[in-house]
This record gives C-alpha cells, structure tokens and sequence, in this order.
C-alpha cells in the first residue's frame, strides 16, 4: 500500500468550496467554528461518527459543549501526560477535529506528575466516586424536568407581589434558557468525568493482548471485556417483557411490523381491558426506558422512543412473532457470562508464565471494574437528560410560537444558541412594553432558507479528512474513539483507481459470512424503513437501533471501531458486522444484493 | 501370528509414546494419538528390532554403522558416496522369511476387501520427532502400495532410507551414536483423501498460541508438502473456533491414487473446485476441535498432518490424522513477557498513558 501511497489524497481546508446555493451559511455558527489561515497546515478528519448528517444551527451546540468538557477533563482536570483537547470546525455543515497532543518530553513528566496523582485517586476511588456521579446525574435530570418556563400570561402572579419578589416573569425566560444551556454543560462535564480514564483501562489491555496474542481480533477483546447486565440490553429486555405481555393478554396481533405506532396505540387502546393491562405495563416502563434517543443525543430531531416509538414498537412486533411462533426470547445472561469466563480463562492459560497471568488478571479486573460506566454512561446522558433537554428547547420554541415569532416550536432548532437568545429577548422586550415583538420578519424566512441550505449540505459529498496526511497516528483517544488509526489513513489515501468499486474494508467487528439485500439508512430517521431479513447499511449505528438487530442478517457501518455499538449488540446477536468502512453508504444502494464478511471485514456488492 | 512374528510387529492402536525406541517416532506419535481419541487410518508397524535382525542376518550391521561413524557431517561427498553404496547394498539384501512371513500376515489381515489393499508405507525412525530435533521428512513415505511383493519392496526402501544422505549428515552433526539409530515402518491403510493438509496449532508466523492455522489443499497432502500448490489458508480462533482469515487460492494440481492401482499421479484440478474452498466450515471446525483435543494431550503445541477421506464402505466422509509432532521453531525462542504485575492494577494504566515505560 505504502508503494503506491497517494502524497496528498485530502483536500486542504481552504480548498473546500461553498455548496451552490448555501450562500451565507456561516452564520448559522459561531465564529470559532469557522476555517482559520492557518487551517491548511492541520489534518482534520471528519467525525461522521458523532456527527453524521449537516448540523442544523442549534445543533450547533452538541458539538461545541462535549469539546468543551472533554478538552477540559484531559488539558485541564487531569492532565492527561500527551493528550490534551479537540479542536473542530464546520465547513458545509459537516464537523471536521483535529486531536491536539503534547510532544515535548519535559513538558509530558511536568504533566505525568499531576496526571499520576489525579487519575490516581479516580482509579482508587472509582466505586464511590462512580455511585455519587450516579446521584448527580439523577439530580440533574429532576433539576432540568423541575424549570418551568414562563409563559409570559397577562398580569405576572400575585404572588410577584405577596411575596414581594418584585421580578417579572419575563427575566424567568432568559434564566431557564440559560440555566437549560448550563445543565447541558454540566452532563457533558459529567459524561467525560470517568470516561476518559475508563477508556484508559480498556486501551492498556487491549495492548496486553495485541503483544501476548498478535493475532487476536480485536472484537475478541471486547467480548472479554464487554459488560453483560449493561443498562442498553436492559432496555431491549424491557421491549421483550412489553412483548410477552402482548401475547400473554392475547393482543399480539396488533404488532405489526411496519404499522404506525399511532395506528397501533389505537387498537391496543380499543382493546378493552387487556389494553388497560399493557398500557398500565408500558406506562411503568416509559419513563425512563423510553427516553433512550434513536440517535445519541447530537441531533435534535432524532427523537426519544417515547416521542417517535416506530423503532420500539417494530422491535416488539418482531418479538411477538418469535414469541408465538414458540421462541424463547429471554436474554441468558448467566449462559453469556459462562460463555464472557470461559473465553478469558483460555487466554489466560494460553500465556506463557504466571507474570503475565497475574498482569492479565490486574488489567482484566480493572477493566470489569471500570466498564459498567463506559457503557452505561450514555442512557444518563446521550439519552435521558438530552431527551429532557430538547424537549425544554421545543418549550421555548412554544412560547416562540405563541409570540408569533416562529411559525412552530420545531423552528427553534434553526437558529443557533445566541440567536434564540435574541429571539426570546425581543419576546421579554415585547411583553414589557406591551407591544410586538419584531423578529418574525427576520426570523422566519431565516428558518427557511436554512432547512434549504442543510438539505443542500445533505447532498454535498464530504471529504472523509481534509489537510496534508500525517506522518503517523497514534493517537490512543482517536483510535479508541473513532477507531483511526495509521492503517486507516493509508486505506483512506488511496488513490482512486486502487478503491475496488465492488469491495469495501473495514474493521472485522463480529464474525460470519452473510449474503442478502442491503438497506442503506443515510438518516437514523430512516430506521423504521428496515425489514426482516435486511442487511443494515448505515453511517454509524447508535445503541438505541438494538431493537431493530433482531430483525436483520449483517451491520455494516461507515464510521465506527471495535467497541462501537454497532460491533457489540452484533456479537451479542451472533451476526456479522463490519465497521468503519469509510464509504459503504456511499456506495452500497439499497436493494443491491452484498456479502459481509465479518471475519476479514470485508463487505462485497455483488450486484 | 507366531510369538515370534509378534515381536516384529504391533499394531498402532498398542502403541503410545513411550514405545518410541521400539516403534519409531512416527508410530509412537500415531499410536499415542489414537489413545488420545483421534481418527487414525488402522495399519501395523514394523518394529525396529525387525531391521535390527535384517541387517544382523545378512552380516552388515557392525559394517555400516562402522562405516557412517567415520564419517563427517561436512564432507558432503563422501556422505553421498557411501550412502549410495550403502543404499544399494541394502536393496540387494534379502529379507528373513520370519519377518516377511510376518508382515505379510499382517497385510492380509488388513485386506479383508479382497486381496492387496491399498496402503501407505512410511519410515519411522527411533530418532525423529524427538522435541529438541526436529528430524521429519528425511526418510522416505510411499503412497499406495498394493499387493505383498511391492509391500516388501516398500519396507526395504523404508529401511535404506535412514541411510539417505540427508539423514546421515543430520546423524553425523549431532554426533548421534549410530549403534541406536534404528529403523520401524508403518504400514498404514491408505486413505483416500477428498482434501488434506497441515495444521499449526501455533501460528509459524506470529508464534500467537491462540490461533490454529490450517492449509489444505485438494487430493493427498504431499501436493502441499512438494510446495506444488498454494493451499487454502484458514486462521481459526482456538478459543472460540472462529475463522479469523480465509484465503482460498487458486489450487491448480492434486496428488491422487494412479489409476493402476498403484502408486501417485498428479493431476490437473477440474475448473469447478480450483477456487472453491477445500473445506467447509463444518470441517474446519471438527478439525479445530481435533487440534484442541491433541494439543491438550501433549500438553504443548504440535504440528498436525490430516487428511478428509471416504470410507471405502459407508463413502462418509471422516478426518483422520497421519502425523502429530510437538512444534519446535518458536518453542526454543526467548519471547519477552507481554508485560508483569504491577503494585495496583490502575498502574498499568498510567504508564501507558503517562508513556513512564517506553511504548513499543
């Protein structure tokens, strides 16, 4: 490969022309997000991973707040020896980042030795450091769903002048919106709190292995170390228990595969009293099951469960059907946990001396230690708290609306974080002086020419990195984040003429040998759209598309490493997968037949 | 069979590793292998004290071994000359009626199916396969002998073959005393191999303990030993039974039986399977069971030869093993351990992200 190696197969960022018709674009962002003079001498990779479609303005903000949190958990709280933050621009929409690291040998022993102290008493404290993160993030989930947002009513209540608070309701709005904008920041601080150092855990084992076994697969590792009582598969139980409860009350036959979930609701509703019964059973696990997201949280229209249950109610509709047709569908958890033992025991006696025995089990154990928060982190946070989170946002966009500022509550989501301030400031003003607000003519058809502007973004073809290649990449947060690697760049760099048109490699995520129809998913939104039998084609795949796993034969994915859901709910699944593959999206059309070769990670078109 | 026949010959089943001085490595293996529970193709072996006689009855024995002694393992072409004379010397030696009476019984019994079934022959001598010398392939193998007057023959060559030059310079380098080297011969039924092969149960090229790596090829596995084709690579998870790597390749020649009824021919491979896998994955996990169950009998890493073959009566397909050998290239080496306990299991972590030990 390294013979034929493209010397500059990216484009540099000032190269990087404007969409036809997107005109003005860079508004919609912050200015710190935009191209720099000196961007051209950085490589940047797009994080399709995290940020898969074009960012609509609001959205703007689940790119800059996580950047925030992260870079100050690894700069600044523990100073991690050689990784510090990330830096990220939006060009045409997309979110490209550059990893920053720290090189100089001095500068890395000044750091290791705060870092050794801080990180120190995490790893020593970790079980009750863990059990109080757990309390504040309920905390802070009761804290968001506690603010109310003032409707700005005629007369502000009596009580502005019982209790002599001498406040008007109008200074409430700007405070709940940013008390709303705070708390978001305060999840993303609590999200990396742990998670970096956990990561930490899995990264130093995974190298053990790579060293004792050099030809391990890497989901090899992952299934010694994947956690089985995770809250994700929690959720999916609960799925099979609301299906059980269908079929035990005898009004299975209303799950049908494909239907609306509106159409649904009704005949179960319709349903006399066993409806009663199943509704008493959903609604005991809908709050907080059905907050999981069908995204992770980085968009605002990919909704929870709860608001859009096309997902939830397809993945019952499939467990109906392997219920009646005499399935057993519970989970075998101990059986798994058998199987997770039995695995790691052989490798452990597969290693030549007791040392590396006993440094195996110390790396191993940690890890069991630590992985209950790295996967089960992001039902607190990507889920339920950002669930809770946007649905406050379409409650300012309410009030928008009653203000005759914006023409639906969803239009909030096209103006980014300091012009709904604006917005919500000329309502506050407004009210005040008991006049109209201004901004309906500036706003509206702002709103407007933004959804063209991203559905134009949606069709522009994203350079996967951008700037001059980099000598090499070891960068052990990118790797374990985004799965990239030195390998990476080199498959991404070829140039054209050596890209098979017919065969796609990426990362062997879970094993076997399939052949069937792919369905390419380029929206989460899409995800209802998937049958029986499909081989699931997407650009990345987040926890919450577990429910629709039971129903397809392979995953193939764009974006994604080892340890992305995609790979792990696959394994549990037993089915094939192969991820980070960089353009299956791109060149797989639904209803072309493929072969997914999870063994190699190789995925064909055979059409 | 004569008391006296008995000690010429035993059956593999009789044997296990510990009768290596008498039966030769090869058998050992073979007979070890079959108390292990492993398919072996059934046959007989003559034992060492047979060649041991058949040279003392023609009165050469003390000569040879005198003359290889004075040998040395650097003069290639003395080593030559005196194994080609000392070869056809032996070729012309008769063999005692006792131990040819013996032998021949032994083939009869095998060929049940009517006179001179098809077998293997191959030489087994008391030094190879030890686990310090790897000492496989220098003698001689011959496939699909038929009838007594070749089986014989076959035997004899067998026993000139410890006299190769290969051997006797591999002998004269290790200073091994000549008066202990012997020769057995296992007669073996011959399998009639859909697809064989080999397998590691250590990888040759990593040395990762996990893995089994298995090559195949269509036909008999002398087609990938002769290095005639490019086998079919599998890289199997021996935890999980998994396949890590599939590489089928382009399988242009086979070894089969000649259509004479004797003897090997190779042969063009039929369009339909040159590119098709020789195996199933059905197969290659019964072989990657096969290869736990032997390696936990060792208690160590081997070396695998197996054939798939057709069961003469049923036609069922079934794997048999023709050779185990403990695996010597990476045994010997000095691998430095992957990394050693720390004071806390959190250590580790900080000195991989701290870099305090240098990353390699």
């Amino acid at each position: 490969m390294s013979s034929k190696k493209n010397s500059r197969p990216f484009p540099l960022a000032s190269e990087i022309e404007d969409v036809p018709g997107t005109e003005g674009w860079e508004d919609m962002y912050p200015y710190y997000t935009r191209r720099q003079p000196g961007d051209d001498e950085i490589f940047w990779f797009y994080n399709s991973m995290h940020f898969p479609e074009p960012m609509p303005a609001f959205d703007a903000l689940t790119a800059e707040v996580p950047y925030t949190a992260m870079g100050a958990n690894t700069t600044r709280i523990f100073a991690f020896p050689a990784t510090l933050g990330v830096e990220h621009r939006i060009i045409n929409g997309r979110v490209y980042i550059t990893a920053h690291a720290v090189t100089d040998p001095d500068e890395i022993a000044r750091r290791t030795e705060i870092f050794n102290k801080r990180a120190g008493h995490y790893f020593e404290n970790w079980d009750e450091l863990y059990d109080k993160w757990h309390k504040k993030m309920l905390a802070l989930i009761e804290e968001i769903d506690a603010i109310e947002i003032p409707q700005l009513t005629e007369f502000d209540d009596e009580s502005a002048v019982l209790e002599g608070r001498g406040i008007g309701q109008n200074h409430f709005v700007r405070e709940a919106y940013h008390r709303c904008i705070d708390m978001f920041s305060v999840m993303w601080h609590h999200h990396f709190e742990l998670l970096m150092l956990g990561y930490g855990a899995y990264l130093v084992f995974f190298q053990f292995c790579k060293k004792a076994f050099p030809e391990i697969p890497d989901q090899i590792v992952a299934r010694m170390v994947a956690g089985i009582d995770i809250l994700m598969f929690k959720a999916d139980d609960k799925l099979k228990s609301l299906a059980q409860t269908a079929v035990d009350l005898g009004i299975g036959k209303h799950f049908v595969d494909g239907a609306d979930p509106d159409a649904v609701m009704a005949a179960i509703e319709a349903s006399g009293e066993p409806g009663e019964k199943w509704m008493a059973a959903f609604d005991e696990i809908r709050d907080p099951w059905f907050n999981i997201s069908v995204g992770d949280g980085f968009y605002h229209y990919h909704r929870s469960w709860d608001d859009d249950r096309t997902v939830p109610f397809s993945a019952i509709s499939h467990f109906v059907k392997l219920i009646e047709s005499g399935e057993d569908i519970v989970r075998k958890t101990e059986e798994l946990k058998a199987e997770r033992k039995r695995i790691s025991d052989e490798y452990r006696a597969l290693l030549g001396t007791e040392e590396e025995r006993g440094a195996f089990d110390q790396m191993l154990g940690l890890c069991h230690h630590v992985f209950p928060y790295v996967e089960d982190h992001k039902f607190y946070c990507e889920h339920w708290f950002t669930t809770r989170f946007y649905a406050k946002m379409r409650e300012f966009g309410d009030l928008l609306v009653k203000c005759k500022l914006l023409k639906d509550r969803e239009d909030i989501f096209q103006l980014n974080r300091s012009e709904v301030e604006d917005a919500l400031v000329d309502a506050m003003l407004a009210w005040a002086a008991g006049s109209e607000p201004l901004g309906a003519a500036r706003w509206q058809p702002l709103v407007e020419k933004r959804r063209d502007i991203l559905a134009k973004f949606a069709e522009w073809d994203a350079p996967i990195a951008i700037g001059p290649m980099p000598e090499h990449l070891e960068d052990p947060a990118v790797q374990m984040l985004w799965g990239i690697t030195s390998e990476t760049l080199d498959l991404w760099s070829l140039p054209p003429d050596q890209v098979s048109q017919n065969e796609l490699h990426g990362f062997a995520a879970s094993p076997g040998v399939v052949e069937g129809i792919a369905r390419v998913l380029k929206s989460v939104n899409d995800i209802g759209q998937v049958r029986e039998g499909d081989i699931l084609v997407s650009t990345v795949t987040t926890p919450s598309w577990g429910p629709v796993f039971p129903k397809i034969k392979a995953a193939v994915s764009d974006i994604g490493g080892t340890m992305s859901h995609a790979a792990i709910v696959a394994r549990e699944y037993g089915m094939p997968a192969v991820v980070g593959t960089g353009r299956a999206t791109k060149q797989i059309v639904t209803g072309q037949k493929i072969r997914v070769d999870g063994d190699n990670g190789i995925v064909t078109i055979l059409d | 069979m004569s008391q006296e026949g008995r000690s010429y010959i035993s059956r593999i089943s009789e044997l296990s590793l510990a009768d290596r001085p008498l039966a030769g490595g090869k058998s050992a293996s073979l007979g070890e292998l079959t108390s292990a529970g492993v398919a072996v193709p059934p046959g007989f072996v003559v034992m060492t004290p047979a060649f041991d006689e058949f040279l003392r009855t023609a009165g050469a024995d003390a000569e040879i071994r005198q003359e290889i002694e004075s040998l040395a393992h650097n003069e290639i072409s003395q080593v030559t000359a005196a194994s080609k004379r000392i070869r056809q010397r032996i070729g012309q030696l008769p063999v005692p009626p006792d131990i040819g009476d013996a032998i021949c019984s032994n083939y009869r019994e095998m060929s049940l199916n009517g006179a001179g079934c098809p077998v293997a022959v191959r030489s087994s001598a008391t030094c190879e396969d030890s686990e310090s010398a790897s000492f496989a392939g220098l003698q001689d193998t011959y496939l699909w002998v038929r009838g007594e007057e070749q089986l014989i023959e076959r035997v004899r060559s067998c026993w000139a073959s410890i006299y190769n030059a290969e051997s006797i310079t591999y002998r004269r380098r290790l200073e091994l005393p000549e008066d202990q080297i012997s020769m057995a011969v296992v007669v073996q039924q011959m399998v009639d191999a859909i697809c064989a092969g080999v397998m590691f149960t250590r990888s040759p090229t990593t040395g990762d303990k996990s893995v089994i790596v298995i090559e195949g090829s269509w036909g008999l596995g002398s087609s990938i030993v002769s290095g005639e084709v490019t086998p079919d690579h599998f890289v199997v998870n021996k935890v999980t039974g998994e396949i890590n790597k599939r590489n089928i390749s382009d399988k242009v020649v086979e070894h089969t039986a000649d259509p004479s009824g004797s003897g090997v021919r190779e042969q063009a491979v039929d369009d339909q399977r040159r590119r098709a896998p020789c195996l199933s994955d059905e197969s290659i996990a019964e072989l990657w069971q096969i290869a736990r169950k032997v390696e936990r009998h060792y208690a160590a890493p081997q070396d695998i030869e197996w054939a798939i073959c057709r069961d003469p009566d049923t036609g069922e397909q079934k794997i048999n093993l023709l050779q185990s050998r403990p695996e010597t290239a990476w045994a010997t080496r000095d691998v430095e351990p992957a990394a050693k306990p720390t004071a806390k299991a959190f250590d580790h972590v900080l000195d991989l992200l701290s870099a305090r030990k240098k990353r390699t």
